[in-house]
């Protein structure tokens, strides 16, 4: 029964990486690049439905609403301004400037907001439902977390697969020049790449802060960082495989906590990604790029 | 074309090395806002603190230096023969940070520093106040380490070891609890500083600790696994050495998971009922040590806690009173002392020495505080308990 | 004697001397400035950090700029480096009472175990290409911040004690904890000094640019710029990566003794990620591979956010909005035009005193 138990909370936990690893995984995989930043879009996310909730007090339908549309349009804002003039820079560079919009949304949260930490309202309300005549229960929350996951996923990959814009973020994916030839205007699925992945972060915002309801400039950080490793650990660019990377990551999280050591969690996880990586040096589910001369 | 850039980059680094230097020279550029409080008339001592301003820490610095604003602001505007100018800089609970930002407090003329506001900050500065000769007194830096064989250092705060021993006392002696588990922060050194002792004087007492659990900086959000650790091991007492907002979301997700054990806390815990739009119904029944209770009734605290309302709109939590009291426990000592604020800071820091270890003083953090020469305080700590979203004495 | 005539007659050999020369100018520039007084405790406090920095950004540079590998665990060989330091310093602290042979005997320790730590990191990590490689030193930083965190050294008069996870053994009387688990370390004997600091950065710029400059320095480069040429042509890309790997965590590794030792009080906390980045950010705002601008750029990023203390509240917003703007600046058109210009001037110079040059050896 404690192992049911420590599967849930798991369970929960991972799918929170995991939405947050597929908004992600989404911009590397097309823009190519690691979007530092998305942790900190989460908490704008976070912010802006906290605001909506307790101070305006709109239903939290709304809440959700609003953050998904200013964390979009805060998505295209950030990459208009600061990483499309460097769209033929070095990779790096692109990567510092990301650290630099992380650095700038954290401290401008800091200054509207204030140091003090929130206490967030789960947009889910109602008591745990019990398993198994009560001996175990899941909370509301895991459910929509889980299955929000699940959708995005499906949608991410019919959206990708199936629809022109999809298409040619596939094709902007795999060789900008050539899609630019093909007549693909390479700067708008870009930006609309960023739209959805920053509205995925609002969507994670809400869930993560729902699921663990505190609220900090700086509470994107740390999940971003965990929910980058989880990309990788699922094969960045890949889209189950952030699913995948994010659910196994948070599994490893709170199993090694419970059998293991809570002090050594943190190395633990680190120590699994490694050697899976070095297994499959491209990660669960990524693609393999053979090197050619 | 690089070697252009190392030049642009170097011709930079010049300009701005010159105006550092300029700013050294200059002594007398005031920060911009913030930095300073009250009026700055020529006759005032040169008060300086450094604080976690930013970043994940800054709740307890922006907090601290609030606190000390409106009692600076407070002594300032009765105009008597004590006035200050206080001055906090940023230090973002990093060593490195702090000894910068003490740094130029020191070029600034601070003549009495309130040290840092977290400990190893504080622990850094403090070795740099000890060996320039300048009197600190830290509102919140509670380490034992902060203190350790400098004689010009006193805390306002308890120290860690203190408040573990009292709060084990306390569960042993009202018989809170038999089996006690414990969560703690393990990269943290307030928390496992308490933790330690904790567990030492909870042993001697005949506590059993049937769950130690701990988390880190990047694992404080989730507790799952750590709460049904207590649970399975039948725990009835979850002793939680962290700060409220840790806390909160253990409280949630206790509640979450249908266990209800009795919940103590230490000083970190106060400020949990002031948590913005926190459900306080989740820490009814919690039990915390803690020297400063923000809803009491007395006049001088619901002074105090109404005017830090009305100027920061927030609801002042321990490390607001600590850095309030730090300021006129400095008034209390400069009066006895007969100090003027044309003394050098070496001068101000004989006296103080002298002054602390003989003062009591009473504040919003507790009265008849007393000072050993080890610079830790002594004072009466109040447990109390959270019924109907009020602190009630126990 | 001609040897080093011949060293000083090429065009690579001047640029090195040249180096060193500014190195050297810089400090006893800055020394006057002590001297006289006019250098201000702030700035005089960041000096030792600023050279800690330094070397940070030079070794890291070697991984990112001259191996083309992007690291994002650089600071974890610092840890290893600052915390290696203060237990030598403390155990050596009786047997060597001279403080700078202490601090050197300190920095060649960091270096050494960095190195070792280096070399278990590096032979798993470099079999793995671009993001992955970088998640992976990644990982280690955080292990190893992770371990240190659980680490409990003391020493009495039998000698030093080590355990894990919890303090396992008593200390006799008189004894001393080095390494208090997450307490850290208190009380350190501060022992590094600005000239120390010169120093170090002078050794790492010799071994550097001698690296660089040598056969090995163009195997490492070959295996960056394309490792399927350099493999054909029998250049052991494994070797040649994970020499380049070591020697920049050996140098981490001293930079991090050098740090260490400058404050009374350390934690493995501070050696996190975001360390990692800063110094990253050096490296890339000074240009890959290049190396006056890793210095450059390390020394101009520590002191800015010092100078910015006049904002106050605005400081790290300023900051953040200066660091985007510079790299935007870096990539920019705005940028190449006005390189462009002078460097047209400047080429005509070079090529100039190029021809001289040739003409006087």
């Amino acid at each position: 029964m404690t192992f049911l138990n420590h599967l849930i909370s798991g369970v929960s936990l991972g799918s929170i990486y995991a939405i947050i690893a597929l908004g992600y995984t989404m911009v590397y995989g097309i823009a190519k690049m690691l979007n530092f930043a998305h942790g900190d879009v989460i908490m704008v996310g976070g912010y802006m439905c906290f605001c909506a909730t307790a101070y305006l007090g709109w239903p939290a339908w709304m809440g959700v609403v609003l953050a998904v549309v200013v964390c979009t349009a805060l998505g295209v804002v950030i990459e208009r301004l600061a990483y499309k003039p460097l769209r033929m820079a070095p990779a790096l560079a692109v990567l510092i400037t990301a650290i630099g919009v992380s650095y700038f949304l954290q401290n401008a949260a800091l200054l509207i907001w204030s140091s003090n930490p929130k206490s967030f309202t789960s947009i889910i309300s109602g008591e745990p439902i019990p398993l198994f005549g009560g001996r175990l229960s899941i909370s509301r929350i895991t459910i929509v977390a889980v299955l929000a996951c699940v959708v995005i996923m499906a949608a991410l990959s019919l959206f990708t697969g199936k629809t022109k814009m999809g298409t040619a973020m596939r094709a902007v994916s795999e060789d900008k020049g050539a899609a630019q030839l093909m007549g693909i205007n390479v700067n708008t699925t870009i930006s609309v790449t960023f739209a959805i992945g920053s509205g995925l972060a609002a969507i994670a915002g809400v869930l993560l802060c729902s699921a663990y309801p505190t609220l900090m400039p700086t509470t994107g950080a740390m999940p971003g960082i965990k929910a980058f490793t989880a990309a990788v650990f699922g094969g960045i660019g890949s889209i189950p495989g952030a699913f995948l990377g994010g659910v196994l990551l948070g599994l490893i999280e709170t199993f090694s906590k419970a059998y293991i050591s809570t002090q050594l969690s943190d190395a633990i996880v680190f120590a699994v990604l490694i050697v899976v990586l070095l297994v499959k040096p491209d990660g669960l589910l990524g693609k393999h790029v053979s090197e050619k001369v | 074309m690089k070697k252009t850039l190392s030049m642009l980059l170097a011709g930079a680094m010049l300009a701005t090395a010159l105006a550092g230097c300029g700013n050294s020279g200059g002594e007398t550029t005031p920060p911009a806002d913030g930095g300073e409080a009250g009026g700055t008339s020529a006759a005032a001592f040169k008060l300086g603190g450094t604080g976690p301003l930013t970043g994940e820490n800054a709740i307890y610095g922006q907090a601290a230096k609030h606190g000390a604003e409106i009692a600076v602001e407070e002594i300032n505007a009765a105009g008597g023969d004590i006035q200050f100018e206080l001055r906090y800089e940023d230090d973002e609970s990093d060593a490195e940070k702090a000894v910068n930002a003490y740094n130029t407090l020191k070029d600034w003329g601070m003549q009495l520093s309130l040290g840092s506001v977290t400990s190893k900050p504080c622990e850094a500065t403090s070795a740099e106040t000890y060996s320039d000769r300048i009197f600190a007194l830290t509102p919140s830096a509670s380490s034992t380490a902060t203190t350790e064989g400098k004689d010009n250092m006193f805390q306002m705060c308890f120290i860690d070891p203190a408040q573990g021993v009292m709060a084990a006392d306390k569960i042993a002696d009202k018989k809170l609890g038999t089996k006690i588990a414990i969560i703690y922060r393990n990269d943290d050194v307030y928390s496992s500083g308490i933790h330690d002792t904790f567990v030492t004087e909870a042993q001697s007492k005949g506590l059993e600790i049937v769950s130690d659990t701990t988390f880190t900086a990047s694992s404080a959000t989730d507790f799952n696994v750590q709460l049904a650790d207590a649970k399975d091991k039948g725990a009835d007492l979850v002793f939680l050495p962290i700060y409220y907002q840790p806390a909160s979301l253990i409280l949630s997700q206790a509640k979450e998971m249908n266990y209800t054990p009795k919940f103590f806390g230490v000083d970190g815990m106060d400020g949990i009922l002031t948590l913005e739009n926190f459900d306080t119904s989740l820490a009814e029944g919690v039990m915390l040590l803690t020297p400063f209770n923000a809803s009491a009734t007395d006049d001088k605290a619901a002074g105090f806690v109404s005017k830090y309302q009305e100027k920061f709109g927030e609801t002042p939590n321990q490390f607001a009173a600590d850095g309030y009291d730090c300021v006129y426990a400095y008034k209390q000592a400069l009066e006895a002392a007969g100090a003027t604020p044309d003394m050098s800071a070496s001068d101000l820091c004989d006296k103080m020495i002298e002054q602390f270890t003989s003062i009591t003083f009473d504040g919003l953090t507790g009265t008849g505080a007393t000072w050993g020469t080890d610079g830790a305080v002594t004072k009466d700590p109040a447990v109390v308990e959270i019924k109907d979203g009020v602190y009630v004495t126990m | 004697m001609n040897k080093l005539k011949s060293y000083a007659a090429s065009k690579r050999g001047r640029d090195s001397l040249l180096s060193y020369g500014i190195v050297i100018i810089a400090y006893i520039a800055m020394q006057a400035v002590i001297a006289g007084g006019g250098l201000s405790s702030s700035l005089k406090g960041q000096l030792v950090p600023i050279c800690a920095y330094i070397v940070m950004a030079v070794s890291l540079n070697l991984t990112v700029g001259i191996l083309g590998e992007l690291s994002l665990g650089h600071a974890g060989f610092m840890s290893v480096g600052a915390f290696t330091g203060i237990v030598v310093t403390t155990a050596l602290a009786d047997a060597i009472p001279s403080a700078p042979v202490r601090l050197a005997v300190a920095i060649a320790a960091g270096g050494v175990i960095a190195a070792i730590a280096g070399v278990i990191v590096g032979v798993p990590v470099l079999r793995l290409k671009g993001d992955y490689l970088a998640i992976v030193t990644l990982a280690f930083g955080e292990i190893i911040k992770n371990v240190v965190n659980v680490l409990y050294i003391g020493r009495d008069a039998s000698g030093l004690h080590f355990s894990l996870l919890s303090q396992r053994f008593e200390l006799a009387e008189g004894g001393k904890m080095i390494i208090n688990g997450p307490m850290g370390v208190s009380g350190v004997q501060k022992i590094s000094t600005f000239t120390s600091g010169v120093v170090l950065i002078l050794v790492t710029l010799f071994v550097m640019l001698n690296l660089i400059n040598s056969r090995t320095g163009r195997a490492i480069m070959s295996v960056r710029d394309n490792k399927i040429a350099a493999d054909s042509i029998g250049i052991s890309t494994t070797r040649y990566k994970l020499l380049a790997f070591v020697v920049s965590a050996a140098f981490a590794g001293m930079a991090g003794t050098l740090y260490g030792m400058n404050f009374s009080t350390v934690t493995a906390a501070k050696f996190d990620f975001n360390t990692s980045i800063l110094v990253l950010v050096f490296v890339v705002l000074g240009g890959l591979g290049n190396i006056w601008g890793s210095i450059i750029a390390a020394a101009l990023l520590t002191v800015l956010p010092e100078l910015l203390r006049a904002v106050s509240d605005y400081r790290m917003l300023i900051y953040a909005i200066l660091l985007i703007a510079l790299m935007l600046f870096n990539n920019s058109g705005l940028k190449r035009r006005i390189i462009e210009k002078r460097g047209l001037r400047q080429m005509e110079k070079l090529e100039k005193a190029d021809m001289a040059g040739k003409g006087g050896a």
